[in-house]
């Protein structure tokens, strides 16, 4: 077994990124997410990697445009203001197939809103992060450990489906200290013959471009890439399931929010609530299929979340409104508090009898 | 015996610029700087967004093409991922001096070991002719319908000028490719930003006085005089810094 180290949670995603290969790292400082690019500026010149302050948000996402075009695994992070500062590179890592890791540690909007957690920004990432047809693979820790797993993991898919992934974290994560474990096994390779080295004379020039000016093109190279995302959708959604088997009421919530949600759960079992918790994992791909299964046990469901609603659009589309879902929530940077999840789950029972 | 051929490092692909406009020249001059440094195999160019977005047909090295501005950062993350590589950007006036105004100058604040070549024709070519940052006093363009009125824009950036006060940037030189002798010169300045780049000197910048004949409305041979006429003035050409002059005066 490995052996366990106390790490706080947006150090390990700093840490996890490292053994998983990147050694390219740009950034802007913004809280609550700024400990990724100290840690990154501690150690990337020792391992003879490159971290670079750059200008600005849309300078940083420009520079890990560069090195994805070569092929080298390349990370930047960020928080919400600045992701959306990164929307213009994150149409074009898209658009030009290019695999990076994205990270976003939340705080309250909009606009420079607050510094504390919040998970408003659920929309940005799994829908509106940028202008075209496209989609990001959008994965929620819950835990340092899963800082940890979630970036390795994020890494890989980027790779394996040639496009961005993005860490949807929250400030409490980030701050988190828990023990982890870094062993994350060996890292995949994936055929890159199309990244940009220098051609050596030896082959024909290799391009990194979006531009398709004939419309059929253009056509093609969104079919081609909604097809990888089709394989995605079927091969790489993960969520957990907490006391589901026999569940009556389903809680629906990810990251922090799911923290708070599994001790309601608890709570509730011991006043005879039949409560289970579904927790996306990727946000997308969406666990659309798990939550229709849960729909036809379940009598009502409760989205948990840190923002206005957001993801309960994806819960009641999942479950085709077959079931009522009430949303229970704080924003601005407040938490919803184990009452606030108690009586969103007592009122479930109400309405759904 | 050839006395005339296409550079290696032009595809054959043709360019996709109007007629007697002279991107097409810078372009082959860049081409020529490559081929004489034999840099070809290890350079790695980025297009920008404007009339030269499809440079990346041209060059026959490998290609990024970048978002409007946004070439000399990703030029960056292509040089930091591995410095051996010869990395070149290739912008007009709009992309380089209104929306990437700040990757330029931080580039060149940065030192980083690039190469910009800078085509500054006073307009958005590609877009029809809209007024650009360089367009000059008074210039009728599609935005500015009556003429680029200094009280109310303000007046053009002059890029060299600006940068000359940065003191990470390397080598920056204003051309022209208006006549033979100035298209000499320009060889001989696009030449030297790659080869201070190979030799690990830094930011080095070429700006290109250029023509745009389509959206100044005049005939090319016309668009030459124009440019002799009313741009060299406004943007005189010659080195604006060259940190490594008294070096290589020495030799
Ligand atoms: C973000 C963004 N804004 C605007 C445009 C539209 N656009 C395309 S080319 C261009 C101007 C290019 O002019 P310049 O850089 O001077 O190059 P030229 O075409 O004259 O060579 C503009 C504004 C764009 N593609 N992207
Ligand atoms: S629009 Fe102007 S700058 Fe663009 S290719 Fe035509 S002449 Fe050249």
């Amino acid at each position: 077994m490995s052996e366990k180290v106390l790490m706080k949670g947006n150090e390990a995603i700093a840490e996890a990124a490292i053994m998983a290969g990147c050694r390219h790292y740009f950034g802007y400082p913004i809280t609550p997410q700024t400990e990724i690019a100290a840690y990154m500026a501690k150690r990337m010149p020792k391992i003879d990697g490159v971290f670079l302050q750059a200008e600005s948000e849309i300078a940083a996402i420009n520079m890990v445009i560069g090195v994805a075009a070569t092929g080298k695994r390349v990370m930047t992070s960020s928080s919400s203001p600045g992701i959306s500062l990164k929307s213009e590179g994150l149409s074009y890592l898209a658009g030009c197939d290019l695999p990076a890791l994205v990270v976003n540690v939340q705080r309250g909007g909009p606009g420079l809103g607050g510094i504390q957690p919040s998970q408003s920004d659920y929309w940005q990432a799994t829908k509106a992060s940028g202008h075209g047809d496209f989609r990001r693979i959008v994965l929620a820790p819950a835990s340092v450990q899963e800082m940890v797993s979630l970036t390795f993991k994020g890494f890989d898919l980027a790779d394996k489906y040639r496009m961005t992934s993005m860490l949807l974290a929250d400030g409490t994560i980030g701050q988190m200290m828990e023990p982890v474990s870094l062993d994350m096994g060996e890292v995949t390779q994936y055929d890159k013959s199309w990244a940009l080295t220098g051609t050596g004379r030896q082959r024909k020039p290799n391009i990194v471009n979006s531009l398709f000016l004939k419309p059929e093109e253009l056509e093609q190279t969104n079919f081609e890439r909604y097809d990888r995302y089709a394989q995605i959708e079927k091969n790489e959604v993960m969520y957990e399931e907490y006391m589901m088997d026999d569940a009556e009421y389903c809680v629906v919530a990810f990251g922090i929010a799911s923290r708070v949600s599994k001790n309601v759960i608890n709570e509730a079992r011991k006043k005879g609530i039949k409560v289970g918790l579904i927790r996306p994992i990727t946000l997308w791909p969406f666990p659309k299929d798990a939550l229709l299964k849960a729909a036809d046990k379940c009598k009502a469901f409760v989205s948990v979340e840190l923002s206005m609603g957001q993801m309960i659009d994806d819960i009641e589309l999942s479950i085709r409104c077959k079931k009522p879902v009430l949303l229970c929530n704080r924003v601005g940077g407040m938490i919803p508090t184990p009452q606030d999840v108690m009586n969103a789950v007592e009122e479930a029972v109400k309405i759904g009898g | 015996m050839v006395v005339f051929k296409k550079p290696d490092s032009l595809t054959n692909a043709e360019l996709s610029f109007c007629p007697g406009c002279t991107h097409g020249i810078i372009t082959r001059l860049v081409a020529e700087a490559i081929d004489e440094l034999g840099i070809q195999g290890t350079t790695i160019g980025v297009a920008p967004v404007g009339c030269s977005v499809m440079a990346y047909n041209f060059f026959d090295v490998d290609m990024a093409q970048a978002a409007h501005g946004r070439a000399p950062a990703v030029a960056t993350g292509i040089k930091r991922s591995d410095p051996n590589n010869i990395v070149f950007t290739y912008q007009g006036d709009g992309d380089l001096a209104a929306i990437g105004t700040a990757e330029t100058v931080h580039a060149a604040a940065r030192g980083e070991n690039i190469t910009v070549i800078f085509v500054n024709n006073a307009i958005y070519g590609m877009t029809g002719g809209q007024m650009a940052p360089t367009s000059l006093p008074g210039m009728v363009t599609q935005t500015s319908p009556y003429g680029r009125d200094t009280e109310k824009v303000g007046l053009p950036v002059k890029v060299c000028e600006l940068l000359s006060n940065v003191d990470g940037a390397t080598y920056l030189e204003r051309v022209a490719v208006n006549s033979v002798p100035n298209i000499n010169k320009a060889k001989k300045a696009i030449y030297k930003a790659f080869k201070n780049q190979v030799e690990g000197k830094g930011f080095s910048l070429v700006e290109v006085l250029s023509t745009c004949p389509t959206n100044w409305g005049l005939p090319p041979a016309k668009a030459l005089e124009w440019l002799g006429e009313n741009m060299i003035p406004y943007y005189p050409l010659g080195v604006y810094k060259d940190k490594y002059a008294g070096e290589e005066a020495a030799k």
